[in-house]
């Protein structure tokens, strides 16, 4: 019994997926959108060196 | 201790077809939200005021982070290599975050103690384990490209800081109306920074536990589609072989990589810990500098992009020209420019911040490299745990370089009357202090086959090398 669960585990383990793109684009838009806050605002405070 | 299932390592493992672009996001999500340890100084004053104690006092919470950092990275790296990266990753989340509540009640309460145990202790082992958790998962996804793996996510911890800069700022403002960040002299109130501290353990959490739910690891013997290890194994100092965290430290290459690793930190630091009055200093006259104050704070901002950018762009480059030679430019054409500030650097605002620029460039580039480097010569067996031991030189140069820049400043004036001359002396140590990191990076060599782990044979039966056997 436990070794046809394991043969069924392994079999399952090697069954091929794929990965959503609208998962990897969410993925990337929520780390995304806060570094490119964060860059703007580093930009914005980084100007005034330049223009006083 | 048995961990959860849906921790474990067998549970996360890719099956065929998984997209490997997911797991920068992961490691990203953990990282951007544990860079906010470099942005401390933005309630750094409001803190004073509000314990009524030194800049010292509460300058020692993020000395006590840095060092936590590297003892837990040190500690529990084995841990994280033998769990995977969504236990790590979670591990990591709960300590970080645990650490925003606890020091939170303790601003909240006034008590300084609270605040140490909060932030500096407990986040602090949150910070050393999310630290190193993705980047082994990285490079074992990424083996084409190691250094662009590991620098998109170290890159991350850069880029962490200059998120929670300006959103810190934003928050207390609104937590706190008559504090206004537009207008120079304004303090939050204790009550804002506690305030920004729950929030940023509500938000933290939620990224970090996304990261440790979308990340994933490599199935055994998987390989990028037309990647060939022969290729990688042609060029010099790449190893097939695995060496155990165990053995890695009683190499030389370790200890010789720790010396570089210490050296260029301990010199970006001299002016990372500085750069504001650094600049003002720079292009003084008399009492008064040409630099304005929200110029001083616009060079900051430069570093810190320049910091972040060198981690991606430096680390990426090693890939194509290696890891020695890449950490040649940092130590030695980084030497050069040390000289330069020294010498020219105050002929011109212009050129002091391009050469302080491309210095930190070099000293973030030294960060994001240092896994692939560590990969390169010791294999991808222990790579995790092997960081983790070697980040305590990070520990070791965040209590060194602020203390020599300071004890040197110290003896050469007041601050608000310094000037370019009184900084020569520390930028000559930090410039003997990379002439040594140059000079290890130089030593280093393929790690001997007695340190190797021992191949296994089609029954699974270990096959150690004689030298190793004699070794141990």
């Amino acid at each position: 019994m436990s070794t046809s669960i394991s043969k069924e585990q392994s079999a399952d383990a090697q069954r091929p997926v794929h990965t959503p793109t609208g998962l990897i684009a969410f993925a990337w838009t929520l780390v995304g959108v806060p570094l490119a806050y964060g860059l703007y605002q580093t930009v914005k405070t980084a100007l005034t060196l330049f223009t006083g | 201790m048995a961990l959860p299932g849906f921790l474990r390592r067998e549970r996360i493992v890719a099956r065929p077809g998984f997209n490997r672009w997911l797991i920068p996001p992961a490691a990203l999500a953990v990282h951007l939200c544990i860079g906010q340890a470099y942005a401390t100084s933005v309630y750094k004053t409001a803190l004073v005021e509000d314990f009524g104690t030194s800049q010292t006092a509460i300058g020692i919470v993020f000395s006590i982070a840095i060092v936590m950092l590297g003892l837990s990275a040190a500690l529990f790296g084995t841990w994280v290599d033998r769990n995977g990266p969504r236990a790590a990753m979670f591990t990591a989340a709960c300590f970080w975050v645990t650490g925003f509540v606890v020091g939170g009640i303790g601003i909240e309460t006034r008590q300084l103690w609270l605040l140490y145990l909060g932030y500096g202790v407990i986040g602090g082992i949150g910070l050393g384990i999310g630290y190193i958790s993705p980047v082994s998962t990285l490079i074992k996804w990424f083996p084409d490209r190691p250094g662009l793996a590991t620098g998109m996510a170290i890159m991350g911890f850069g880029g962490g800081a200059l998120i929670a800069s300006p959103l810190s700022r934003q928050l207390m403002n609104w937590y706190d109306p008559e504090y206004d960040p537009a207008v120079a002299g304004t303090v939050p109130s204790g009550g804002a920074v506690s305030a920004l501290f729950f929030t940023f353990a509500a938000v933290y959490l939620v990224f970090m536990m996304f990261g440790a739910f979308i990340v994933r690891v490599p199935a055994e013997g998987w390989r990028p589609a037309g990647f060939d290890p022969s290729t990688v194994k042609q060029k010099a100092l790449v190893t097939t072989e695995s060496v155990s965290a165990r053995n890695a430290v009683k190499t030389p290459q370790f200890w010789l990589l720790w010396t570089v690793l210490f050296c260029n930190v301990t010199a970006g630091i001299g002016i990372l810990e500085q750069a504001a009055p650094m600049i003002q200093d720079f292009f003084r006259t008399g009492d008064t500098s040409t630099v304005a104050v929200t110029a001083a704070a616009g060079f900051v901002g430069v570093l810190s992009l320049f910091n972040m950018a060198g981690r991606f762009v430096w680390s990426t480059t090693s890939d194509f020209i290696g890891r020695k030679p890449i950490y040649m430019v940092y130590l030695g054409v980084g030497l050069v420019l040390y000289v330069a500030l020294a010498t020219i650097g105050n002929s011109a605002t212009w050129v002091f911040v391009l050469l302080a620029a491309v210095i930190i460039s070099f000293y973030g580039g030294g960060f994001a490299t240092i896994p692939a480097y560590l990969r390169d010569l010791f294999g991808t067996y222990q790579v995790g745990a092997i960081h983790g031991r070697l980040l305590t030189a990070w520990s070791a140069a965040g209590v060194a370089g602020p203390l020599i820049v300071n004890s040197v400043l110290d003896t050469q004036g007041e601050p608000g009357s310094l000037v370019a001359a009184n900084y020569r002396p520390a930028l000559f140590i930090m410039v003997g202090l990379l002439a040594v990191g140059f000079v290890a990076n130089l030593l280093v060599r393929p790690v001997a086959s007695k340190w190797h782990e021992p191949h296994r044979d089609a029954a699974g039966a270990a096959t150690p090398t004689p030298e190793r056997s004699a070794a141990r």
